[in-house]
């Protein structure tokens, strides 16, 4: 018995021993590059001048032949038409779209659990909470428009810049709701029991945590105090019309969860404008008084496996057409007012989804990080 | 251990491995059969070193480091945070309870089952039924029970258009923690089947027929010879069920975005975007999980133990 057990263990440290070799070894798979920039020189690379132009980064790009995205679902903000617009435009260029569902966070776990590989993501569409933390892995780039960023929009180097917004809205089932809410109060109101929901746990997801900013503004609280949030939830709670489910198309169009707190983008996302895979009786509305907005950002990893492709990718982001795309499904791109003054925006879209609010209220990283601590220390036990 | 140091000095290795063989002594009388299984052994524990072992050590230790890398025991005080033990409440208590109610309801079973023929066509179907349904977990299942008792279900519309009750008129049924307990019983109870059968199976019938012939009546059969026989393994398959039940994640994420047990606890920690800087606390949650594990299968082999001397 004991020689079998030394046997055993001999077994181990072999394996052990054969695990390790295994991993030491490292694939670098050389691609042969026809454009005259190579990939050290294009993940160096500041602006489009170091390609020598425009068609000189497009013939990098080329060169490396794909590009991976990560966490952009398809009914995000337009990513479904933005992505398909890219492989339309360059049909060299394959685009993987890790992780459609995944958070902020995952997208920097990815970064740096696939440092070195050929599926790290090459670039981040991100919340500012997370990419305050991961700074030292963001490539500095400045697109070609770079003046259309407004200057408190942007990372004066290029590390980090906005690219869309939207406000936060109600999304309703209209046959279920019949009446417009017109403030977050209304939905205290028995008419909702069992009835709202959010994207998420909100010491988890940004989306569900702007959810309760959104209640705080809406019950005399300010995004230096988000405590009235919270205290808004345990009453929809104890009302019983706080519904837990994660609420998804498919539970919206079965009219599972009938009321959803989420950005204007999604809600508008979810309803006729998806057409028949969407609830054709869903609204969206952004209530009166102060609205909240939240800007993603995107960035580049310093590591990108595709450098060339990444940074075309925001040449393609910021280009007029893309930037239009994120106002059609209701986000407000960075360079709106850059497009209204040089007529480059999409004036009937505009007019649809209606004019940028003259100003709202969005976090800061302090704020966020205040409003934080109050919800690790509240949120829990408010609604559980 | 590299290829060039085996290719390098082939007498030496050779030279160790005839002297390991003979420092072995007089005890290692079968030294081919050992390096066989030598052999065999090694694609396993390879596969577990790699895939359990490593994976485990790594995610637990991480709980021991603070975010700039120095060792440290402050994330252990999240084992005393008034929420992180409200997860651990209520985890246990709905494995708990998933796990008493899935092996009441599946011993019954076995029980009724035992009448059947053993090869007959009722058993065999039970039996592939159960091995299907004890898989049947996760997102999968979620939206299968959404769909029966959500507030949208077939069942919850059945009963209100039909008989105007509304099950899920003081909050939502399925949607919070004890709501669990419906989807984990589901699948627990196939399990119990599976595992308790043939246990049941294991009661002789020559025991039966030396109590009768003794004058006993089927009731002093069942509580004085059959239960304290069943017991250990009833017992066993109970604890089972509960780790079956603890380490449940899918389902759970499907249909509780709030959190209240531990698993959901395990991933906030990791993925949050709103509070950053708090993923290594979720290595001393999985300690927590571990420890109870532990603990659990402990008493499991005891009860093995026990149980196996019936079933020899």
């Amino acid at each position: 018995m004991k020689k079998n057990r030394i046997v055993a263990g001999l077994a181990f440290a072999a394996a052990v021993a054969v695990v390790l070799t295994g991993c030491s070894s490292n694939s670098t798979a050389g691609s042969s590059s026809t454009s005259s920039v190579t990939k050290a020189q294009a993940a160096k690379a500041t602006s489009v001048k170091d390609f020598g132009g425009m068609s000189g980064l497009v013939a990098a790009a080329n060169a490396e032949g794909h590009l991976n995205v990560i966490t952009l679902p398809p009914s995000w903000a337009n990513y479904g038409k933005i992505i398909a617009g890219f492989e339309k435009k360059y049909p060299k260029i394959k685009i993987t779209s890790a992780n459609p569902n995944g958070s902020s966070a995952d997208e920097v776990a990815a970064a740096k659990s696939l440092k070195g590989q050929s599926t790290a993501p090459d670039v981040f569409d991100i919340g500012t909470a997370v990419l305050d933390q991961n700074l030292d892995l963001m490539a500095k780039y400045k697109v070609s428009n770079w003046s259309d960023i407004p200057a408190d929009f942007k990372d004066a180097d290029g590390t980090w810049y906005y690219d869309y917004t939207g406000l936060m809205s109600v999304g309703y089932d209209s046959s279920v709701i019949k009446t417009k809410p017109t403030s977050i109060t209304d939905l205290l109101d028995s008419s909702y029991k069992n009835k709202v929901s959010i994207k998420g746990d909100p010491t988890q997801a940004n989306e569900a945590a702007s959810a309760v900013y959104l209640a705080a503004l809406g019950n005399g609280g300010s995004a230096d105090n988000i405590q009235p949030g919270i205290d808004f939830f345990k009453e929809l709670k104890s009302k019983g019309n706080f519904n837990s489910t994660l609420p998804t198309q498919a539970t919206v169009n079965s009219g599972e969860t009938p009321v959803v707190i989420q950005w204007s983008y999604n809600n508008l996302a979810w309803g006729p404008a998806a057409g028949s895979a969407g609830n054709p009786n869903w609204k969206t509305v952004v209530l009166p008084g102060t609205a909240l907005g939240s800007y993603y950002n995107q960035a580049i990893n310093a590591d990108a496996p595709d450098p060339a492709a990444a940074r075309l990718w925001e040449e393609y982001i910021y280009s007029p057409a893309v930037q239009n795309l994120y106002l059609a499904s209701g986000a407000y791109p960075a360079t709106l007012a850059a497009m209204e003054k040089n007529g480059t925006v999409d004036k009937a879209t505009l007019a649809k989804v209606g004019a940028a609010p003259k100003d709202f209220v969005q976090l800061t990283a302090d704020q966020a990080s205040k409003a934080a601590t109050l919800l690790t220390a509240g949120w829990a036990k408010a609604v559980q | 251990m590299t290829t060039q140091t085996i290719k390098g000095t082939p007498t030496a290795s050779a030279d160790a491995a005839v002297s390991s063989t003979v420092s072995r002594g007089a005890g290692a009388a079968k030294p081919r059969r050992l390096s066989a299984a030598w052999l065999g052994f090694t694609p396993f524990a390879a596969y577990v070193v790699l895939f359990l072992a490593i994976p485990a050590v790594i995610a637990v230790a991480s709980g021991f480091f603070s975010e700039s890398g120095a060792f440290t025991l402050a994330n252990l005080k999240a084992l005393t945070d008034s929420t992180i033990i409200n997860n651990f409440t209520g985890s246990l208590l709905v494995s708990a309870i998933s796990a008493i109610l899935g092996a009441v309801i599946g011993a019954l079973v076995c029980f009724a089952l035992l009448g059947t023929k053993a090869e007959g066509l009722l058993r065999t179907a039970i039996d592939a039924a159960s091995s299907v349904l004890a898989q049947f977990g996760g997102v999968m299942l979620a939206f299968a029970f959404i769909a029966t008792i959500g507030f949208q279900g077939f069942v919850t519309l059945f009963l209100k258009n039909t008989f105007g009750f509304d099950i899920n008129a003081n909050g939502a049924l399925l949607y919070k923690v004890p709501g669990l307990i419906i989807p984990y019983t589901y699948f627990d109870v196939p399990l119990m089947v599976l595992t308790f059968m043939p246990a049941m199976e294991g009661l002789k019938a020559t025991w039966g027929e030396a109590a009768a012939t003794l004058g006993a009546t089927r009731f002093h059969y069942w509580t004085r010879i059959a239960m304290p026989v069943l017991t250990p393994a009833f017992a066993g398959s109970v604890l089972l069920l509960f780790a079956n039940s603890f380490s449940s994640f899918a389902t759970a994420a499907a249909l509780l975005s709030q959190g209240g047990i531990v698993p959901l606890a395990i991933k906030q920690q990791l993925t949050s975007e709103t509070i950053v800087g708090v993923a290594n606390t979720a290595g001393v949650l999985a300690l927590g999980m571990l420890v109870i594990m532990v603990i659990i299968m402990f008493f499991y082999s005891l009860l093995q133990r026990r149980a196996a001397r019936w079933q020899r």
